[in-house]
């Protein structure tokens, strides 16, 4: 599947999952921020594209859940260090330009683009 | 009043589909409320007649030891009000079920004719609301609800 196709079945998985419209749907956009996903859509989003892309995706493999809740890598509203070299590993596909400027823990939203959920899905696919 | 938004069971398939009935009467208080003269079944309740149903389904799949929680309409059509008279046929079928939640496929029939056409998805509360700390024991699923599966699988209709 070439990046082109991959991109419009993810957007049209967003479409469906967030009620948005294509045109919202553009590869810098932010999941939460731009189009209005709440953690139940995550689910849904997963779910969906599990079934699009007939694969599987783990708990927490694309939306690492729990990271955000553990002390060790997030203090006093900030992503420590830790938190940051740990999630970098966890999510090769996003960019960390905006969080490492500001560690504070709303621009973790910056990292689950369209554009990265399109990469993960090559990973998968390739 | 109870707040239970289907009346039996005619199909159960674990952890694939069921099928519902509700009949709907004039006997029943709200529908004055909307309309006076034009009673109908408002739109709320047939939704919640749905996540009953898949609920259930949902539910027994994990041998209610979940708590499951509706926690979103995907999609909610109506193609037709229903009336006092008409017999309401809820049929889901689960479409993606984890350890987190499911995604179901929701038809609402009167005889033939398709009225609706419902999808949820429901989340497994203990698993997913992170720091908020909810009863040990299952409240979701009350002795009515159990109650409804128990009636259907006494008519023998499926193994226990």
């Amino acid at each position: 599947m070439t990046q082109e196709e991959i991109f419009k079945k993810v957007q049209s998985v967003l479409v469906d999952a967030l009620g948005v419209d294509e045109a919202d749907v553009t590869p810098d956009a932010t999941l939460r921020q731009d189009l209005g996903a709440e953690s139940i859509d995550f689910l849904d989003i997963v779910f969906r594209l599990e079934k699009a892309f007939n694969i599987k995706i783990d708990r927490g493999e694309l939306f690492p859940e729990n990271l955000l809740n553990d002390p060790r890598y997030v203090q006093g509203g900030k992503v420590t260090p830790e938190g940051i070299a740990e999630l970098r590993k966890r999510l090769p596909n996003s960019d960390f330009s905006a969080l490492e400027a500001n560690p504070a823990i709303e621009n973790t939203q910056s990292l689950f683009t369209v554009d990265a959920v399109v990469k993960f899905i090559q990973s998968k696919v390739a | 009043m109870r707040w239970v938004w289907i009346d039996r069971f005619t199909e159960f398939v674990p952890r694939t589909s069921a099928t519902a009935i509700k009949n709907v009467s004039l006997a029943e208080e709200h529908l004055h409320d909307l309309y006076p003269d034009y009673p109908i079944v408002p739109h709320s309740l047939i939704i919640e007649g749905m996540a009953q149903t898949a609920g259930i389904l949902v539910g027994e799949a994990a041998n209610f030891s979940e708590k499951v929680i509706l926690a979103k309409i995907g999609r909610a059509t109506f193609h037709r009000l229903v009336r006092p008279g008409d017999t309401l046929t809820l049929r889901a079928t689960i479409e993606h079920f984890s350890e987190a939640g499911a995604g179901c496929r929701g038809e609402v029939r009167v005889g033939e004719e398709l009225v609706a056409q419902i999808d949820l998805m429901f989340s497994h509360a203990d698993r997913n609301i992170a720091g908020l700390k909810l009863p040990d024991h299952n409240f979701v699923f009350t002795e009515q609800f159990v109650q409804l599966l128990n009636t259907y699988r006494d008519q023998g209709e499926i193994p226990l």
